[in-house]
């Protein structure tokens, strides 16, 4: 990338860092740089989170309210741009209640441990090139773990809540969360076997080097990974664990105030993150097939992760919510064994790939071809013969009162 | 002042001997098993700063090792629970004092 | 290992887990000692990292700290009417002697022995090794514990299925 190094480009975000480093190491101990880039970083990432949170509050609410055939909040600003900040005021400002005999330490904590893995997972991903927190090996491992830790604050706040139900709720909810892992796992395995590495930036070269993005090569990996992504992050059409209908809030249930503010933004910044990843890996991240020379690489990675949240709202006022029976059926008996499939198949087109050393404009058309061709099949085949439950009793067709010879009164005759 | 493999050494075994403790002496079976996966780890450590301070450079066999310590720790720890949650049910408490007759 | 930041995170990281496990010990209700068990995890997979084993420790915050913490939780929770005062039993006392015997010799062996350290670098990437050598040199093991897996979760289902 012909970026210019001067300060005040801002393609490379990380000029005007550098300038500003620069000067800090003329001017004052050996350790200050250092120490203040890895917190330029960190301070970058959470404010980019917060504004988006801000915003994309608005939009959803906006948008759930289009979608389902009514007006959003539209009272508190023009079109209701500051129903956020009304929001935030809310969360602030209501009494956070604390139960008689909670369990004092795990209540408290419950909600400020569960938003440090999901703010954590930022660290790995390209924003642009170069723009990378810590640009791990093991990125795509990192982020894995990180998505599994998870489930301990979660269990946290549902075991010291002092209440049956958030009990019942947060097993319900790890429960979906251990059972979603693998085929996350395995579906961004399909990406890791395709690029040779797991470091994100690499996934992103390795696109940019190919001039194709992974979503092509791998389409199922990407709906396995939607999917499993959403039940992760607890978004409908998966929020059996805390919707209001549902088993009350389900591990939030005695949360209140700025507590609650906490869980509900951790739900906000999971569905970034996932996004995030899903732009990055997926869909090449801060490349656009040389757009990147012109508009800055990070606008780019933000219309991506936002194109793909509108995705995710979409999903949310359009489908409905699904029981959690029917969701761990879907995990083991679809989801596994279609991402088991999707990396056999993927292993073996590197293989081939490889050992014949064949082209790459030749072969990699023909493996997007292949694997379009074998997940519609994959998931027509499967869908309809093996992943649904047998019902033990088949519903007999509906027959009307005059067939059964019954006589409904105020019509005898 | 600098870390070499002394250092860590003695933090595996200053873990292996309180995880060692934990499992001599907790009543609960759970507890039991928590110092068990402590030992494990004390184990992985001391493996892990050996290959860092010891091995040739090129020989990653202390974290192929560990690799599969930490495989079979899952799988022991696994059974483990399962085997609780039963003697559980039958029996009503977990508590390794009061299960002591084969037959009852 | 010389620079300050290796030596300050080392020490933190080390206290951390040592301090957990001691924690393990002394608090007296079950699932506080099962977190501070994950936090001693998570410790370890930072004294990894000061090591340069970067994929075992993810290794580590993805197996303990995300499932097996999760099963003992599980565990804990499925025995309802078990003591939950994380209590000692009547061999306390032995075992705290045996513990502290075998924590002393086996400390005497590892300080005094002379363990030829190179003063070789860190190892710059090892995701990649080890992957070469789990198909290469090490690929009997891995097929083992592959079976051992498989036949520790059906163990574990037909142990636990209500028939």
């Amino acid at each position: 990338m012909i970026f210019l190094a001067e300060w005040w480009d801002l393609r490379d975000l990380g000029n005007p860092v550098g300038k500003l480093l620069e000067l800090l190491g003329d001017h004052g101990p050996d350790w200050l740089p250092y120490v203040v880039s890895a917190m330029v970083g960190s301070i970058t990432i959470v404010v980019f989170l917060l504004v988006s949170l801000l915003a994309f509050a608005w939009v959803e609410r906006r948008l759930l309210g289009r979608i389902q055939g009514r007006l959003g909040p539209n009272r508190v600003g023009p079109w209701g741009v500051f129903q956020s900040i009304a929001d935030a005021i809310k969360f602030v400002t209501k009494e956070a209640i604390t139960s008689r005999n909670v369990d004092r330490w795990m209540f408290w904590s419950a909600p400020v441990l569960v938003a440090v893995p999901v703010l954590v997972v930022f660290a790995v991903l390209p924003f642009g090139e170069g723009m990378v927190l810590a640009d791990l090996n093991v990125g795509v491992l990192f982020v894995i773990a990180v998505g599994s830790v998870t489930a301990i604050p979660i269990f946290m706040a549902g075991w010291s809540s002092n209440n049956k139900f958030s009990l019942l709720g947060a097993m319900r909810e790890v429960a979906m969360l251990i059972s979603y892992e693998l085929p996350q796992v395995l579906a961004l395995l399909g990406v890791v076997v395709f690029a040779g590495t797991m470091r994100m930036s690499g996934i992103v070269g390795w696109q940019d080097e190919h001039n194709t993005w992974l979503i092509f090569l791998q389409p199922l990996a990407v709906l396995i990974y939607l999917i499993a992504g959403t039940v992760e992050i607890n978004r409908t059409p998966t929020d059996i664990a805390e919707a209001e209908s549902e088993i009350v809030a389900g591990y939030h249930t005695e949360y209140s105030g700025i507590k609650f503010g906490m869980f509900w933004l951790t739900e906000y910044f999971a569905g970034f993150a996932i996004t995030a990843i899903i732009a990055t890996v997926y869909l090449g991240g801060w490349t656009l097939w040389g757009l990147e020379e012109w508009v800055p690489g990070w606008i780019i990675f933000l219309a991506k992760l936002y194109g793909l949240f509108w995705l995710f709202i979409w999903m949310r006022g359009t489908l409905p919510r699904l029981r959690i029976d029917q969701l761990m059926g879907f995990a083991w008996k679809f989801l596994l064994p279609v991402a088991l499939i999707n990396i056999f198949v993927a292993g073996l087109e590197v293989l081939i790939w490889r050992e014949n050393d064949l082209a790459a404009e030749v072969v990699l058309p023909g493996f997007a071809i292949a694997n379009l061709v074998l997940a519609g099949v994959l998931i027509v085949v499967w869908g309809r013969f093996l992943g649904r439950a047998r019902p033990s009793w088949r519903p007999a067709r509906a027959r009307l009162v005059k067939e059964l010879g019954a006589v409904i009164y105020g019509q005898e005759s | 002042m600098s870390v070499d493999l002394g250092h860590y050494l003695i933090v595996g075994v200053l873990l292996f001997s309180i995880g060692l403790y934990v499992a001599l002496a907790k009543r609960n079976a759970v507890g039991i098993l928590m110092g068990i996966e402590l030992m494990f780890n004390a184990v992985n450590l001391t493996l892990i700063s050996f290959s860092r301070f010891v091995s040739p450079p090129t020989d990653v066999s202390g974290h192929v090792f560990v690799v599969f310590v930490i495989t079979v720790s899952a799988a022991e720890a696994a059974l483990a629970l399962a085997l609780a949650v039963v003697v559980y049910r039958n029996r009503e408490t977990i508590d390794i004092d009061k299960i002591n007759l084969m037959r009852w | 290992m010389d620079d300050v930041g290796s030596v300050v995170a080392f020490w933190m990281l080390a206290v951390m887990t040592v301090g957990a496990a001691v924690m393990v010990v002394a608090v007296r209700n079950l699932i506080y000692a099962v977190l501070f068990l994950i936090l001693s995890f998570i410790g370890v997979a930072g004294l990894y990292l000061t090591l340069s084993a970067d994929f075992v420790a993810i290794a580590q915050i993805l197996i303990y700290a995300g499932a097996v913490s999760v099963l003992i939780l599980f565990a804990v929770l499925l025995t309802p009417r078990a003591a939950r005062d994380n209590a000692e039993t009547f061999l306390q006392v032995p075992g705290l002697v045996l513990a502290a015997l075998v924590g002393v010799t086996i400390g005497a062996i590892a300080l005094v022995t002379d363990w030829n350290e190179a003063a070789r670098g860190a190892f710059p990437e090892t995701a990649g090794a080890i992957g070469e050598a789990l198909l290469d040199k090490y690929v009997l093991p891995f097929e083992i514990a592959s079976v051992i897996l498989l036949v520790a979760m059906i163990g574990a289902i037909v142990l636990v299925r209500e028939d």
